[in-house]
This record gives structure tokens, sequence and C-alpha cells, in this order.
């Protein structure tokens, strides 16, 4: 029996990250002492609430190489989704833009599939484009899917929150434009983990999570380029705050928070992605020696440093999970959990049901270390020939859905 | 500095600052199986508990948002369902906005919704009313039990904006006999970045953040824990401490025989009001500029809502009361949880300067 560690070993960095020290450290004075409305600027706890976030908004627009009057604060990648895509086509279709083709791809966040399947109801024409088996969109696939009907917006993600998986964002953006439709990203899981750069890039919108990147939960950001300057329509009204585009008193702390977390990344991301990927080496070996015959999924160079998924050849993940209630890694993506569903991910890649159903996300972040990363390799190992179904059980065990 | 703009936000409460600081740490995301992810969920579940129990809900009817705008935005996307929109005139423009093209119910010179003019309109078809229990700007309180029998015997449904009732005023969705209710965390002492929709039964709702099926497919994107679990805490507190406004009412009594004497009028005077609020319009004098003679002095006042930055415009509320001439005379000086009776002293002194100075100007 192995000792157990005195808190759990949290693999799951692409679910949530835990919120940085630092980043704790620069909120906190907001929550309390300087807990002024940052719209009050009439008195001086509102402007200097005021002046923190714009200080944030700054951070933030420099780790994507924005402007930061391009940058709008939202309560989180959902919601900045949400406003690019339906903001994006209402405002089309309100100012008599004939366009209405709206092409995205099967593996996108389901906050994407789900607003472009709302826009759907609304006489937008949503195509979603299937992936190669290395999770990697075709991009003479999206180049069709782009001339068959006048296109107003391409929404592709920039890494996928399941597989990791790089999408060529320079690319996709080109094509979107050569046939005169708006690129949007959603960046959740790439700010802080991969280069960003808007200009170089010429992206038109991008999706910014706090809580992805080792801020806070309840704070994100959208990209809306200013030049030439993409217009949308607001999701909900009100104080007009965000230059109309998002009302609502902005959360002070939460965006300093996140503006903090931007900065460090800035700072930190090489070193962070250097060390994450010798975490992740070492654990890919350590499995495969210990498991002989499990499968990194998708693409095995163009994907960031701290996701491995994998398939394991002989047991059930969601068995596996529970013979190693101290490790957290996770059967798919952390939405509405009681899904027992096959990732759509997975299935878009290719993979059986039964191949599915035996596959583990594991998220190695910035405060992972080697002996997480070894006691990982011994939880799954015991994990898996646990869970592991013996030849001669007289009962198989329920079929995995 | 003394702070005196507690309608913009509250002070973060002792408790709601443990609350959030256990969330943060707690780190996982809700939605995730594993034993992290469990312990975050049940900090989630006892926040929606809570928030239920303070503001008499079920903890299925609630729907944790982003705060107070997005859930009256919510409110209306979820329930109206092509009813006609109506609104009271002094709504916050949280809910103005989302209720464009409306019928409005005027209110009186006391600032109390006409409910004379409500039934008129609600017998004009089927409708959705929004009418919040307590104004932002004078604290004027509404009679939202007797507007939702109104409601219930047309067949209308109404929507009830109470950020800024709850925690000052007892606030009971089920015993108001409103369809929904909005709250907001950072009006209660909570932190900035949360709020709730309370829905009375079970009512189908389409999300307006379409989303990953979170919050029972009402309300996508991964909550904001440590702000929600911040806002429970803080409901709790303030529903517990509601004695406090009675010491708030006290200070706030003071505060007007002094600006009255001075030759204020308070705006709402004859309506119940919550404890915490007073319009102060002092004739003649711009809004702005006594707000910034009162923050030169340290007093932290507003010259109406708090929204989108470095809008002071005339009010829309005293207007409605029939004040239009003292719509941009009007400060806002509203009393935190924590205030004191020294603070309420020394602000009279203040604005007894303040106003004799610019006063004698006007004159």
């Amino acid at each position: 029996m192995i000792e157990r560690p005195n808190r759990p070993i949290y693999l799951d960095n692409q679910a949530t990250t835990p919120c940085d020290p630092r980043v704790v450290q620069a909120m906190l004075p907001f929550f309390t002492e300087h807990f002024g409305n940052p719209h009050s600027a009439e008195h001086a706890m509102g402007r200097f609430a005021e002046a923190a976030v714009e200080t944030a908004r700054g951070h933030v627009a420099a780790l994507i190489g924005a402007d930061p009057r391009e940058v709008v604060f939202t309560s989180g990648a959902t919601e900045s989704n949400n406003i690019a895509i339906k903001g994006a086509a209402r405002h089309a279709a309100q100012s008599g833009n004939e366009r209405r083709r709206i092409v995205t791809v099967q593996t996108e966040h389901k906050c994407v599939l789900e607003a472009v399947a709302d826009l759907a109801m609304e006489g937008f024409e949503p195509v979603i484009l299937p992936v190669r088996p290395d999770g990697t969109v075709d991009l003479a696939t999206v180049r069709t899917a782009l001339e068959a009907a006048p296109t107003l917006l391409l929404s592709v993600m920039a890494v996928n929150n399941e597989i990791g998986v790089l999408q060529d964002l320079a690319s996709l953006a080109a094509l979107a434009h050569a046939a005169g439709a708006l690129f949007h990203t959603d960046a959740a899981q790439a700010t802080g983990k991969i280069l960003l750069d808007v200009e170089a890039m010429k992206i038109d919108l991008l999706s910014i999570s706090g809580h992805k990147l080792y801020g806070p939960k309840g704070v994100g950001a959208l990209y809306v380029r200013r030049r030439p300057r993409v217009r949308l329509a607001a999701l909900f009204s009100g104080g007009g705050q965000e230059r109309g585009l998002r009302s609502g008193t902005l959360p002070a702390p939460l965006i300093i928070g996140l503006g903090e977390a931007c900065r460090i990344a800035r700072a930190e991301m090489e070193d962070d992605n250097r060390r994450i990927a010798g975490l992740r080496d070492r654990m890919m070996a350590g499995l495969e020696q210990a498991i002989p015959g499990v499968v990194l999924n998708a693409h095995p160079e163009r994907r960031i440093p701290g996701n491995v998924n994998i398939t394991f050849p002989g047991s059930d993940a969601q068995a596996m999970m529970a013979a190693m209630p101290d490790l957290c890694v996770s059967t798919g993506s952390a939405c509405s959990s009681a899904e027992v569903e096959p990732s759509y991910v997975l299935t878009a890649l290719g993979l059986s049901y039964a191949a599915a159903a035996r596959t583990l996300r594991i998220g190695i972040g910035r405060f992972t270390s080697p002996s997480d990363i070894d006691a990982a390799i011994t939880m799954l190992a015991r994990a898996h020939a646990m869970a592991t179904p013996q030849p001669s059980e007289a009962c198989p065990p329920p079929c995995p859905r | 500095m003394t702070y005196l703009d507690a309608n913009a936000s509250e002070p973060l409460r002792p408790e709601a600052r443990a609350a959030l600081l256990a969330a943060l740490e707690a780190g996982a995301n809700p939605s995730s199986v594993h034993a992290a992810g469990r312990a975050a969920r049940r900090i989630l579940e006892a926040a929606r508990e809570d928030i239920a129990a303070c503001f008499g809900a079920s903890p299925a009817g609630v729907v944790f948002t982003s705060g107070g705008t997005e859930a009256n935005a919510l409110a209306v996307h979820a329930l109206r369902a092509g009813r006609r929109l109506v609104v009271g005139a002094t709504e916050h423009d949280a809910v103005r906005a989302a209720a464009r093209g409306m019928a409005v119910v005027p209110v009186d010179r006391r600032g109390i919704a006409d409910l004379g003019a409500l039934a008129a309109l609600l017998a004009e078809g089927p409708a959705m009313v929004c009418l919040m229990l307590a104004n932002n700007e004078t604290g004027v309180l509404h009679p939202v039990a007797a507007a939702a029998a109104l409601c219930r015997a047309q067949g209308a449904l109404l929507h009830v904006d109470a950020v800024q009732a709850a925690g000052r005023v007892a606030v009971d969705l089920a015993a108001l006999g409103a369809d929904s209710l909005a709250v907001s965390g950072h009006k209660m002492g909570g932190p900035l970045g949360a709020g709730a929709l309370l829905l009375a039964g079970d009512p189908a709702v389409t999300p307006l953040l379409a989303g990953g099926g979170q919050e029972r497919g009402r309300r996508g994107g991964t909550p904001g824990l440590p702000a929600i679990a911040g806002m429970a805490a803080a409901g709790r507190a303030a529903v517990a401490g509601l004695a406090n406004q009675v010491r708030l009412a006290g200070l706030r009594d003071r505060i007007e025989a002094a600006a009255v004497q001075a030759g204020a009028i308070v705006a709402g005077a004859a309506a119940p009001r919550l404890a915490n609020t007073t319009s102060l319009a002092l004739p003649g004098v711009r809004a702005d500029t006594q707000v910034i003679s009162l923050d030169l002095a340290g007093f932290q006042v507003s010259a109406g809502a708090a929204c989108s930055s470095g809008k002071v415009a005339s009010s829309h509320v005293l207007a409605a009361m029939g004040l239009g001439a003292l719509a941009g005379s009007a400060v806002r000086v509203s009393l935190p949880w924590n205030a004191m009776a020294e603070d309420a002293h020394r602000f009279v002194a203040a604005y007894l300067e303040m106003a004799g100075r610019l006063s004698r100007r006007v004159a």
C-alpha cells in the first residue's frame, strides 16, 4: 500500500488551474480595503479601483499583442465565446449583412457548439467541420466550407481542452479573411500557454478565461479588434459598462487577478513550458514502462506540453478513477458532470466508444512537481491493474459506454 | 476617508472574506468528478442552499450569475416568452435596458410605483412586469407583494430586482409571490463578481450564456466559486444582522435632519425606504460639484447610480418622481453595514460646510 499523500495530487489543469499565490496576493487588497466600485468615478476609492482595472487591462492586452482598448472584461470564456459568436452574427444581421454561414469544428468547447446551435434557430447556418484523427483541422476542408456560401464567421479554438491540440491560427485567419469572414478563436486553454499575437496572426476575436491560467474563476476577457473595427451586438444591456458591450459592475478584484495572471504568464511562459514538457516526458516514459500499450491521443507534437490524453489498454477510465481517489484527473472535459457519454472530442478523432471509455486526460501545470508525476504513475499503474477485467472472471463487467 | 457609497458597493464582510479565501483555496472546478472537484461542488451547493434560505427560494430555483445585471437580464430572457414588458419608471438601467420598448409604470411624488396604473397596463394583455424592491438612488421601497397579487390575478409574471433590498430588508420570494428575483453579492457585503437569479417553481429556462450545461443548463460557464461562496456568506450575515439597519436608520435620520436644515430636500422622504439610503437634493447646486467637494473633504458619496464610468447624468429616478428641477442637484448618501456614528457626525459637519459655501454662491 503506498502512503496516502496529504492532499490529492491535482493533475486536471485543463479543467481549472489553482490560483497562483501571487495572483491571490494581488487580489486580496481589492477585496478588502480597496473595495470601491470601479465605475464610481466621482470619488477617490472608485478611481483607485478603476486605475487598477486599467492596469490589468494592459497586462491582458500585452500577453496577446493587443491594444488595451481592444480588451473587454467578461465573467469567463463561456461568456466571451457567446458574446463573440452571437454578437458578431446578430450585429451583422441587424446591419443588413446577408452572410449567414458560421463555420466551426466538431471538437470545439461545448459553449461554442451551443452558441452556434442557438444561432441556427435565428436563421444562421452553422457548419460543423470534422477534424483529422490527430485532432487538427484540415485547411482545405475549411476553405471549401468558407467558399461554399457567404460566410460571416469562422470560429476555431486555439488549443483543445481535452486533447491539447494546437490549431494553425494564422492560416485559419487568412482563410477566413480571404472569404470575407471574421475569425474568432476560443483561446481559453491557449492563453499563457502558447505565444498568441493577435496582430501577427490577424485574429479578430479571441476569448480568454482567468481560471485556466492560474487566475481566479468568474472572470475572463474578449479581445475585439479595432482596426479594422469588429462590431458586436451585446448579449445583455444595462449600465453600459465596457463601452456598452458588457454591462454590469466590473469585478475589480477578479480583473486584477486576471491581469496579474497574464503578467506572470508573459514573464514565465517559456520556463513553465520547458519544465512542464519535462514532466510530460517523465509521465509518458513512466506510463509506457508501467503499462505497455498506452496510447497518446492526438497529434504528438502540435500540442501544449501540459496535456496528456491517454487511452489505456485494459481498463475502464471511470473504474480507474474510482480506484485512485487521491489522484485528480478526468475522463473528459469538466462541464456538466452528470454526463457519462463518451467524449465527443475523442469520437471526433475516430476513437471507438470502447476506446474513449478507456481514456483519461492528465493535465500537468505550473505547480506540478516531479514527485507528483512519479506518485501519479504508481497510482495509475495500480489502478489499471486493479480495474482491468481478469480473463478468469465468470461475469464480464457491464459494457462501458 | 469615509465611505458612504454602499449602494455602489458594500465593504466586504469578514464572513464573506473567510468564505472567499476558503473557496480560493479549494480551487478545483465544481464540475469535475474527482475528490477536489467534489469538494468544490460541496461549497457551491452549500452556497446555493444558503442563498435559497436567505431569500425564500428553493435551492433548485437558484441560478448563480456574474452579478445583478446578468441576473436581471437572464430573468427577462428566460421568462418573457413573447409577453409585453411592463417596468417601473425608476428601475435600474440593468432592467430598463433589458426591457426596451416597454410600458412604464409611473411612480408618485413619493417615488412609489402606482399600482392603479399597473392594473390598467395589465388589463391590456399578457405581460411580464419588472419591479424593483428598493430603489438604488432613493431607497424607496415598492409594494411588490401587492403588485405580485395584481400580476397573479391577471396571469402576468413578476420579476423583482432585489439587488439593493437583499440584506437590508427581509426579502422572501415565496412570501412576495413573485416569479423571480435578482440579488447581487457585492451589494450585500460580498465580493464583486457574483449574483443570483432566484426562480419560483421550476420554469424552463433558455440560457443567456449557452455552454457546458452548468447550473442545470440554465447558465453556462464554470461558476465563479470564490465570489459565489463570498456572496452566500455575506447574505447569511446580512440577513442575520438585519437589526443593524435600525442603527443605520438612526444615523441616516441625523444626516437628513442636518441636511434639511441646510436647505436640502430629501427625495422620497414620505415613502417607506431602506434605512441606509438618502437622496439629498440641494436646489441650484449641481450634483457633481457637491460630490467633488465632498470627495475633497474625504467623503465618498455619489451623484446617482455608479454605472458607466464618468457618467454624471441627471437622475431619471428623481425626474420620474416629478422632481425634475432637482434631478441634477441630488447626491446619494448610502451607509455601509459598518458605518459608525462618528462617520455620520463628521459627514454632517462636512455637508453643512459645503452647503453653506455652495448655496451662498447660488444665492
